[in-house]
């Protein structure tokens, strides 16, 4: 398993290569330039300012020696930021965000798996519509009108949480973020875990277990969660792009100081490599999460080989 | 094609209750969404002065109330779910295009070509393709074409996989082999035979991402990427009533219910759809 691991590791770093190179042209060719804000600036120091930055360097320059300072793990100082790095950056956002996404995918997980099982056993009761007609609800109303919602209704009439902010540690400041972020989510693995579930459900082996007496839920825990979380493992990657997306909305309108507002405002400005590294940054979370997926599928069904 | 199994997922369609009120609910967001505007004798643009952030009601002509401009709401809202249907439409449509055309040719040729293609597919699908389109719309513009077409470039994925593999399993039956013998091309037989074969459960599907296009327009437009004032899409509206929400809930209210209702009833619909066609999920 450690071999495939680190294949898998090595096949990433092309990818990444690619979308690095990708990106780099892409915001390059982009009209306007970092500094474009500073145009009162006498031309000489201008000058002096894209040279320090190596501005003045054909973009291919530029790209070669990005790529170096980039396999020495150094990300660049930002462009807009004065006196950060993009590490430092990322370093002082990344915490906030993961926290929020972590605690997000937990959550929908803890109560997705429930709910759908729940819904599975009580197929086409009142009760199973009911709770999936509030699941398509969930799946269906974005973060960013679930959150002000929210905001509005617990924070504005009941004050009960705060509406918006972030001081260090306070949980209070996460529960309304972290609720819109992990509700589509818990719908869709909700859907998912009553799909799959009816489907364990009538098969040979769970039957086997019910006719010799087991109880229900022996028969669940023991024999049917285990392949009906398959589908489950397989959406975490799309849950964590979908989730790492809606940060970017959900930290903006909450205030929390992430690593969400670097990617637009970093585009938006122009600020090359601080775009470059949330892009990155992205993209290494998606791989190590694809690569996680490819393992807990094998442990979840042994009959999927992990070598090809 | 006709006939048969259509008339039959007609009919299992509107057996389902939940569907067909869906289906009942979009018909009136998108009737008001055509014909609203001129319901109401408010323009887009135009300012009130006399009645700034004005509350909702109907003592005066904005039922919705006004925005921190005057700016009538309802007509406001309105024309937002106009450019937001109008761009779930174009780009399931690029996305439907797109996938159809490369899943068959994949999936007609087989062998080295289809291993490429698929590759290919692997790949980007890897790639997070959500913050491309955002790069995109912030580097060239907000080009509302450009728009239509990333949206829909994100969506032919899935379309292309499920094309591929009906394809595939069409390859073999004998009205394609009779095609072959009788001379037609791969071109002709793709167009022909394969295409009007697949087409209605992928339609099927790319009915199903219509909210997911929908749902990703107003996102980029909440981010300010999407539709530039003085139009409005529901994401703008919603992200400028978020900001007023304490002062003023209507405009936070009026276009986040709006895409709600509308989000929720494509899924609804969207769900029944695929329990009445699609063949795999009858029991």
């Amino acid at each position: 398993m450690i071999r495939y691991v680190i294949r898998r590791l090595a096949g990433a770093i092309p990818t990444l290569f690619a979308i690095v190179t990708l990106t780099f042209f892409l915001i390059h060719a982009a009209p306007g330039g970092p500094f474009d804000e500073a145009q009162t600036l006498p031309p000489q120091i201008m000058a002096n300012l894209r040279s320090a930055y190596g501005l003045d360097q054909p973009v291919w320059i530029q790209y070669a020696r990005y790529l170096r300072a980039l396999a020495h793990g150094d990300f660049g100082p930002s462009f807009k930021y004065k006196d950060f790095t993009v590490t430092e950056l990322i370093r002082l956002g990344l915490p906030v965000t993961l926290k929020l996404g972590g605690a997000a995918l937990i959550f929908a997980l803890v109560l997705g798996i429930p709910i759908g099982t729940f819904a599975a056993l009580h197929r086409n009761s009142a009760s199973d519509t009911a709770v999936m007609t509030v699941v398509v609800a969930g799946l269906a109303v974005p973060s960013f009108v679930v959150l002000p919602v929210l905001a509005l209704l617990f924070g504005i009439h009941l004050h009960w949480l705060p509406v918006a902010g972030w001081e260090p540690g306070a949980i209070r400041d996460l529960v309304l973020p972290v609720t819109a972020l992990t509700l589509p989510p818990l719908a869709y693995i909700a859907r998912l875990t009553r799909g799959s579930m009816i489907e364990v459900l009538q098969s040979g082996f769970v039957r086997t277990a019910v006719s010799k007496g087991l109880p229900l839920r022996t028969v669940i825990s023991r024999h049917a969660l285990r392949p009906a979380l398959v589908p489950v493992a397989g959406y975490l990657a799309p849950a964590a792009a979908s989730i790492l997306t809606g940060s970017l909305v959900v930290e903006s309108i909450a205030g929390l100081p992430g690593i969400g507002r670097y990617l637009v405002q970093g585009a938006l400005n122009r600020d090359y490599t601080l775009v470059l590294g949330m892009v990155i940054l992205y993209s290494a979370l998606l791989i190590a999460m694809g690569l996680f997926v490819d393992l807990l599928y094998a442990w979840l069904d042994p009959r999927i080989r992990l070598e090809r | 094609m006709k006939g048969g199994p259509w008339r039959e997922g007609g009919r299992r369609l509107f057996a389902n209750p939940g569907a067909t009120a869906a289906l009942a609910i979009i018909a009136v967001l998108v009737a008001l969404a055509l014909i609203g505007p001129w319901l109401n004798p408010n323009d887009i643009e135009a300012l009130d002065w006399s009645r700034v952030a004005a509350h909702p009601g109907f003592a005066h002509a904005h039922w919705f109330g006004t925005d921190r401009l005057g700016r009538d709401l309802f007509v406001r809202t309105l024309e937002g779910a106009r450019v937001s249907l109008a761009v779930g439409l174009v780009a399931s449509t690029v996305s439907l295009t797109l996938g159809l055309s490369y899943g068959a040719i994949a999936g007609y040729f087989g062998g080295r070509a289809d291993d490429v293609m698929m590759r290919i597919l692997e790949i980007l699908g890897g790639l997070p393709l959500i913050f491309f389109i955002i790069l995109l719309t912030v580097v060239f513009g907000r080009n509302v074409y450009l728009l239509f077409v990333s949206i829909g470039a994100v969506g032919w994925l899935s379309i292309a996989r499920i094309v591929r593999g009906q394809t595939m399993s069409l390859r073999r039956q004998e009205f394609i082999e009779a095609a072959v013998a009788s001379g037609a091309g791969p071109a002709r037989i793709i167009r022909k035979h394969v295409v009007p074969n697949v087409l209605g459960p992928v339609i099927v599907y790319a009915t199903l991402t219509v909210p997911q296009i929908v749902l990703f327009e107003s996102f980029l437009s909440f981010l300010g990427l999407g539709v530039q004032e003085p139009h409005a899409s529901l994401g703008t509206l919603i992200s400028q009533g978020a900001g007023e929400m304490e002062a003023a809930p209507w405009m936070l209210l009026a276009p986040g219910v709006f895409l709600a209702l509308l989000l929720v009833c494509l899924n609804i619909f969207g769900d029944g759809l695929r329990d009445a066609f699609d063949v795999k999920e009858r029991r």
